[in-house]
């Protein structure tokens, strides 16, 4: 089963960036996909990739990661000037970030304005199960079948 | 105050700065052909190659720095210290070395090795004067891997010059990657080749010339 945890930006505003994304990979971490409202800064999408990294192991194997985006390019100077100050304000509020386990989110397929989310087949995400719990949903399995 | 503190550095740091030798950093995501264009540029001017290939990701999991090269094209000379990155992805599965055949204690370290590298790669975005982004024209170029890491070059001010590599292939597609970032220049060429490595080094005077 699948869990998408919305998160407004309201609820990550006061923290830091460290507090951010500590906040993002714990439930990231607990196999849900987060939807963040609006996006983190330039430096804390860098900043989360290391962390990610750091926190490799046998359990997390990583995230996958995607920012959409409404980019007008035909914005004039003044709105885009505009659009900027709000946002080093009061934080980048635009669009949507997902950011998902990589042991349940495969790819995520990105153009201009759509997102893909592939997920992993089901049953996949048991790659590397303990030998109890392989036999379990071998035993699963085949009960289903018959 | 940071963009008039920008501006200070920018204007006093080009007065001051060696401008003949530049850090140049290669970026992207795992196996793009980093390392290959690396081996292609150090055979072109110093006539050895800098590291080695693979088919299997993550085979650079060390930064790679070949000093002073020095090239040189119509009567222009830039010489700069090249420095090869591992690729940076944002998941790293062993499980994915064993589908080559690797033995399972080998891929742990080779993942364990890549995490680091990937860690290294990030940590040294700050040092590179110049960056060039070498995506592999057959994949999709819209990743958010790629998006983050030009957004990074271009919030800290670093030129940037993006190589959609591996063009000898046929599903190599250099259109895609420039409608994908329409604001820089894109390079098509083949490093494992040396297609069309004379428009590269234009290129790459052009941006840190």
């Amino acid at each position: 089963m699948l869990t998408l945890q919305f998160l407004p930006y309201s609820e990550i505003e006061h923290l830091n960036s460290s507090k951010r994304i500590k906040r993002l990979l714990s439930i990231v971490k607990e196999e849900k996909i987060v939807l963040l409202e609006g996006r983190l800064k330039k430096q804390e999408e860098t900043e989360l990739i290391k962390r990610t990294m750091e926190e490799i192991s046998n359990g997390f194997r990583g995230i996958e990661l995607s920012v959409i985006y409404p980019e007008n390019k035909e914005d004039a100077l003044f709105t885009k000037i505009k659009k900027g100050l709000i946002s080093a304000l009061l934080g980048d509020r635009q669009g949507f970030t997902i950011i998902g386990p990589a042991t349940i989110i495969k790819e995520i397929k990105q153009a201009p304005n759509k997102i893909q989310l592939l997920t992993e087949e089901q049953g996949a995400p048991a790659k590397r199960p303990t030998r109890r719990n392989g036999k379990r949903a071998a035993k699963k399995a085949a009960g289903q079948a018959g | 105050m940071q963009l008039f503190r920008k501006f200070i550095q920018k204007v006093f740091g080009n007065l001051f700065k060696k401008k003949k030798h530049v850090r140049l950093g290669l970026y992207g995501p795992p196996n793009g052909g980093k390392t290959t264009l690396a081996n292609r540029i150090c055979q072109d001017w110093l006539g050895e190659e800098m590291g080695t290939v693979s088919n299997i990701a993550h085979e650079t999991r060390e930064i790679q720095i070949k000093e002073q090269i020095n090239i040189k094209s119509k009567g222009k000379e830039l010489t700069f210290n090249l420095v090869d990155t591992p690729g940076i992805a944002t998941k790293i599965d062993y499980e994915d070395f064993l589908k080559h055949g690797m033995k399972e204690k080998d891929a742990k370290v080779r993942a364990k090795e890549a995490t680091k590298g990937v860690i290294d790669a990030i940590k040294w975005l700050d040092e590179m004067d110049t960056v060039i982004i070498v995506l592999d024209a057959t994949k999709d170029p819209y990743s958010q891997v790629n998006i983050t890491i030009v957004g990074n070059l271009q919030a800290r001010d670093i030129p940037v010059l993006i190589v959609a590599n591996k063009m000898d292939l046929k599903k190599a597609d250099i259109k895609r990657v420039q409608e994908a970032f329409p604001q820089y220049d894109v390079i098509g060429i083949s490093a494992k080749n040396g297609q069309n490595m004379d428009q590269f080094y234009e290129g790459l005077f052009t941006v840190a010339g």
